[in-house]
């Protein structure tokens, strides 16, 4: 395995997210990429809406964005060599999205172990001190090994 | 003796508020989601959809469309058993189990899945067992697979808030 500058994880992650044909149904978009770290965003559906009375987004597609979203900032870590997959992810709904509005959800690698990515993300619609969901996960991680160039 | 309900009126009933609880929802329509109904016991069923696929190469399922997946089943599963009692004691009709507000479907507080194989390309199932279920908060414990019901291919477990009665309000 070669160790990829972060310009090369970005552009490997971009081809990544644009091939996934679930990501493409939902229409969930690449906001940014830094180290460890991704943003991405949905936009509102009237096919995604969960509760028909108010017109609020599915919890499980926001489970989407969110899962897709913190495998996207593992593969982002600078000394991740595989594929990454997840093993557990929780999701807390803290209030519901506002109807029509696009949800936003930015997503970090807080630790890695030689086998174990901690994640955590947090997805609002607008306004980041007003979170929608936040999520915790572990995801799969294979690391570098020293020396290996 | 009191002579028992013709069938076909009871399974009307049955699959009428089932199919009322389903079909309200875009996003279950939207993930192709449907439900295997027999007597009280609910099956649900994700078809198998390119659409679903997370990774292209493998080919796997989402774990997002997974996690919908489950999410779905247990929101069903609990709505579907508050709805069970007062249409099968008291034979409430849909409408009036609408109005009551039985076939509201409940919030989810918190939700986390365990993914333990990767989704293969074919139709998943889904049975939700309702572990508590009090007049405000309820949890669901859900398990999935694909071939064999004994290899689960994941599972989950929820918080969920229930929705008020209009008796309540």
């Amino acid at each position: 395995m070669i160790k990829l500058s972060q310009k090369q994880r970005e552009k490997v992650a971009e081809q990544f997210i644009e091939a996934l044909p679930f990501c493409a149904s939902l229409n969930i978009k690449l906001e940014s990429m830094d180290v460890s770290r991704a943003v991405m965003s949905m936009p509102y559906n009237k096919r995604i809406v969960g509760d028909p009375e108010t017109g609020v987004v599915h919890g499980g597609a926001v489970s989407a964005l969110m899962d897709t979203c913190c495998g996207l900032a593992v593969s982002l870590h600078p000394d991740s060599a595989k594929p990454t997959a997840t093993i557990d992810l929780r999701i807390e709904y803290m209030r519901p999205a506002k109807v029509g509005e696009r949800i936003f959800t930015e997503a970090h690698v807080y630790n890695a172990t030689r086998t174990v990515a901690f994640v955590r993300a947090v997805a609002h619609d607008g306004d980041e001190k007003k979170p929608v969901a936040s999520a915790t996960g572990a995801f799969t991680f294979s690391r570098l090994k020293e020396g290996v160039l | 003796m009191k002579r028992p309900e013709p069938l076909l009126a009871l399974k009307e009933r049955r699959d009428g508020a089932l199919k009322v609880l389903v079909e309200s929802v875009p996003y279950i329509q939207f993930m192709g989601v449907c439900f295997d109904r027999r007597g009280d016991e609910l099956t649900a069923v994700m078809a198998y959809d390119q659409k679903i696929i997370g990774n292209p190469v493998l080919p796997a399922i989402h774990g997002g469309a997974t996690a919908s997946f489950l999410e779905i089943a247990a929101l069903i599963e609990l709505a579907w058993q508050r709805a069970w009692g007062p249409l099968e004691e008291k034979k409430t009709d849909i409408t009036a189990a609408q109005a009551a507000g039985y076939l509201r479907l409940p919030k989810t507080i918190d939700f986390t899945v365990d993914y333990l194989r990767s989704g293969l390309p074919r139709d998943c199932y889904a049975r939700a067992r309702v572990n508590r279920s009090g007049r405000r908060y309820a949890s669901v414990h859900v398990e999935a697979w694909q071939d064999n019901r004994s290899k689960l291919y994941a599972q989950g477990t929820g918080h969920f808030l229930m929705p008020k009665l209009i008796v309540d309000e």
